[in-house]
């Protein structure tokens, strides 16, 4: 069963572990700016946003890459740059909206989230959850049931019950 | 490298920046953040110096392991000489400005003289500039971060900053990061208004390189699950430091009206639980899986609408127990007049409630308070007397001044009511049931604070032999009102927190609230994996004895000695009039506590004034002190 990654940005709290466990497994060194995954935060309302590759079915990189350099890894259904194949051109970066694939200052070449090979590290470091690789039934699984712990919330009160 | 982080010593009387690296020998002495701040504080700063003139000097620093994904990773030491106390200046901030500090290529920054006209520092990517605050002078805490990030252009951006408390040299004024993280203590935020220093801005993209970046990675993912299985964690990841009270004051251990009584009844209100009703989830510091702080709103306020985080332990003292308030809305508002203003919780409800305690025994009257009747429990005199201190406004500006000078200014019957130690005020714990406790605030170096040691094992009622096998030595009571073996938990705890702030991880991610977290050889295992250094316990142990003891003679070229070593007279005369059994009719004994100081001196090994013997300073390296290496 496919999986994917799940991101609630409710349960978000803002640490920051996720980016920086990221560039360490990726990049050997700290450096939560070169993570794939990045929290923006607003501040003065206290909400914190994961932004991450969400790996599109149809993705806009895959289309725009001039040299087909970027294809589905069908087991981790990650998608992922041939960096032998890149040649830099940045498209892909230019039209992700989520900025997905980003520049890697160190070739020039973009660097995007490959889900660590199936086993990604953000989500390991994620004491909340907020970023959970889940199979895409149990995804729905866990959207509905936090739909439906709301919406009881709501039906108890309707019905006067405890 | 972790280690290739600079020092950059900035003039602010004539614009001079210098920058240089940090020698692997002063790594290997005092690792960084807290520890080498107390190196530079001793070379840096001439004795008797005026802590509010250009000879002081504000040092900022990184711990050695900050930017790591486990252990909330995030903290920055700052210090100077403590207008407050004129003793060690000290405080610790959580939040993400040391993080971004490091990427920015600096670990410590050492800043004296004083500009002509507001000014802020901005750090990025191995630069630093001066830049001109005049638009920012006046503004809050918030206010002031928003605009400095809209100015450069980088929401990224983080900030240590004051608010007008800094600007007004209150003396307990704060420097804060973010919505809420604040370094309290001491006074540093009036050093840096002394300066015309209004923030300093830090951004930076800088990779920092560590040792074994593999086994690192695995390993931090084992600090976070080390601390996650503790009862106490899942406790705080969902109420935050407030789950504290329920336990302390239910107890006794709770100074309640400043401290004529020690609980509070009624309490209900200012409970943990009862802050679900504003909060909209919880957040962390940098690389924590505790995210301890809440983030709330309030929709209704005399204020306005506003959104905060927090609130902490102590302010349930500060605007709660202190005050004899108990709405938990009386807490989120003074918190965020605090917040805003640049105000430590804990020495501003101090003043207020001893202030209180004063018009309540006749000591002041309203023509001394502006016309304002401090009654206990008022809300308003409260929000007052915050704004009033933070603007050094009319009875406010005798208050700003702190413990000493206020006490002064009103005469010498308001002495008695203060509980405060070398000049700096105690958090809402009533320590005349907890003798190690009492050891703790007594010997402290910056003054009454019960985080220079927090020696708490005592508290977790665990079998003796357990006690005495972690510290080693003699015989530790295991009933948290003895007086036997209190003094090890203190002196060994100092040494642990000197190592742990100047590493820049979270206290609480350690022996702070069980044994089965965090300590000696877990620290030594990071250094290892990120520095690539090799540290043991005992040699850390060193470099946690050589923190302390430097920051003790300090203290005693400023002229501190046994003397000031001891607790406020109501200790010894006043029994805890309430509480369950364990904690009730509870005062220090005198002589006792002079036998405790004794025994922690002697594991000092200090003498029997509490000064280092010659001995002690050659094994710690600090015969030659001050060597101006750094």
């Amino acid at each position: 069963m496919e999986k994917i990654l799940l991101v609630d940005p409710e349960k978000c709290t803002g640490c920051r572990s996720c980016e920086t466990a990221c560039s360490l497994y990726h990049e050997k060194s700290l450096n939560p700016s070169l993570g794939h995954i990045h929290i923006v935060k607003l501040e003065n309302s206290g909400l914190y946003i994961p932004i991450v590759c969400l790996q599109c079915e149809k993705p806009i990189c895959e289309d725009i890459c001039p040299v087909k350099a970027i294809k589905r890894d069908q087991k981790t259904g990650a998608v992922l740059i041939d960096t032998d194949i890149c040649v830099g051109c940045r498209l892909c970066a230019i039209y992700c909206p989520f900025a997905g694939p980003r520049i890697n200052s160190k070739n020039g070449k973009p660097r995007k989230c490959d889900l660590c090979n199936g086993d990604p590290v953000c989500v390991k470091f994620c004491e909340p959850k907020a970023i959970q690789y889940v199979d895409a039934t149990k995804a729905n699984m866990i959207k509905r049931l936090n739909a439906a712990t709301r919406l009881s919330e709501l039906v108890k009160t309707l019905l006067g019950t405890l | 490298m972790v280690l290739k982080r600079k020092i950059a010593y900035i003039d602010l009387t004539n614009g001079k920046i210098t920058v240089k690296d940090i020698p692997r020998e002063i790594r290997k002495l005092y690792l960084g953040g807290r520890g080498i701040n107390t190196y530079l504080r001793y070379n840096l700063i001439e004795p008797k110096i005026d802590p509010l003139g250009p000879e002081n000097v504000l040092l900022v620093g990184a711990g050695l392991l900050v930017g790591l994904p486990c252990l909330g990773a995030a903290r920055t030491d700052v210090a100077a000489k403590s207008p407050l106390t004129g003793a060690v200046g000290s405080t610790s901030m959580g939040g993400f400005f040391a993080p971004e500090l490091r990427f920015a290529g600096f670990d410590h920054l050492a800043i004296k003289g004083k500009a002509q006209k507001p000014v802020y520092l901005w750090v990025h990517d191995g630069e630093i500039e001066i830049k001109d605050a005049k638009h920012l002078w006046g503004k809050d805490t918030v206010e002031t971060q928003n605009i400095i990030r809209s100015d450069l252009g980088d929401e990224e951006i983080k900030c240590m900053i004051i608010g007008v408390a800094g600007e007004k040299l209150v003396r307990f004024a704060n420097v804060m990061t973010g919505i809420k993280n604040s370094g309290g203590r001491t006074g540093m935020g009036a050093v840096m208004g002394s300066k015309n220093l209004k923030a300093i801005a830090a951004r930076g993209t800088e990779s920092l390189e560590v040792a074994h970046p593999d086994e690192l990675l695995e390993y931090c993912k084992e600090m976070n699950e080390m601390v996650l299985r503790t009862k106490w964690a899942q406790a705080e990841k969902r109420w935050g430091t407030m789950i504290i009270f329920n336990n302390t004051n239910t107890t006794g251990l709770v100074r309640t009206k400043n401290f004529q009584l020690n609980k509070l009844e009624e309490s209900e209100d200012i409970e943990a639980e009862n802050i679900e009703r504003y909060s909209i989830g919880v957040a962390g510091c940098f690389g924590c899986s505790v995210h301890c702080r809440h983030r709330y709103v309030l929709r209704d306020s005399p204020f306005g609408p506003f959104y905060d985080e927090g609130p902490e332990y102590t302010t349930q003292g500060a605007f709660g127990t202190m005050v004899y308030c108990k709405k938990m809305e009386t807490l989120l508002i003074a918190n965020h007049l605090v917040d805003r203003y640049g105000l430590d919780t804990l020495e501003t409800g101090n003043m207020i409630a001893w202030a209180m305690e004063l018009y309540e025994k006749g000591i002041i009257d309203e023509k001394m308070t502006d016309g304002l009747k401090l009654e206990w429990g008022s809300e308003q005199v409260v929000f007052d007397m915050i704004r009033k201190i933070a603007y050094r406004e009319g009875f406010g500006d005798i208050l700003a001044e702190g413990p000493l000078r206020a006490i002064e200014k009103i005469g010498p019957e308001s002495a008695y009511y203060f509980i405060h130690i070398k000049g700096m005020a105690n958090l809402q714990s009533d320590e005349r049931a907890t003798p190690s406790f009492a050891l703790g605030i007594a010997t402290s170096t910056r003054g009454a604070d019960h985080l220079r040691s927090r020696p708490a094992y005592d508290l977790y009622g665990l079998p003796e032999e357990v006690l005495e096998k972690f510290l080693g030595g003699g015989p530790v009571s295991s009933d948290y009102t003895s007086y036997v073996g209190k003094s090890r938990m203190v002196w060994h705890q100092e040494l642990l927190y000197s190592v742990c702030d100047s590493l820049g991880t979270c206290k609480f991610q350690t022996v702070f609230l069980g044994f089965n977290m965090p300590g000696w050889n877990e620290f030594s295992r990071l250094l290892y994996l990120a520095t690539g250094m090799e540290f043991s316990k005992s040699q850390l142990m060193d470099i946690g004895e050589r923190i302390y003891t430097l920051e003790r003679m300090f203290n005693l070229r400023e002229g501190f000695t046994r003397k000031d070593d001891t607790l406020p007279e109501r200790y010894f005369k006043e029994p805890t009039p309430i509480g369950l059994p364990i904690a009730r009719g509870k005062k220090v004994d005198r002589e006792q506590f002079e036998k405790m100081l004794d025994e922690y001196y002697a594991l000092h090994k200090w003498d029997k004034n509490g000064v280092p013997t010659e001995e002690t300073l050659k094994r710690l390296e600090l015969d030659k002190e001050p060597t101006h290496i750094l």
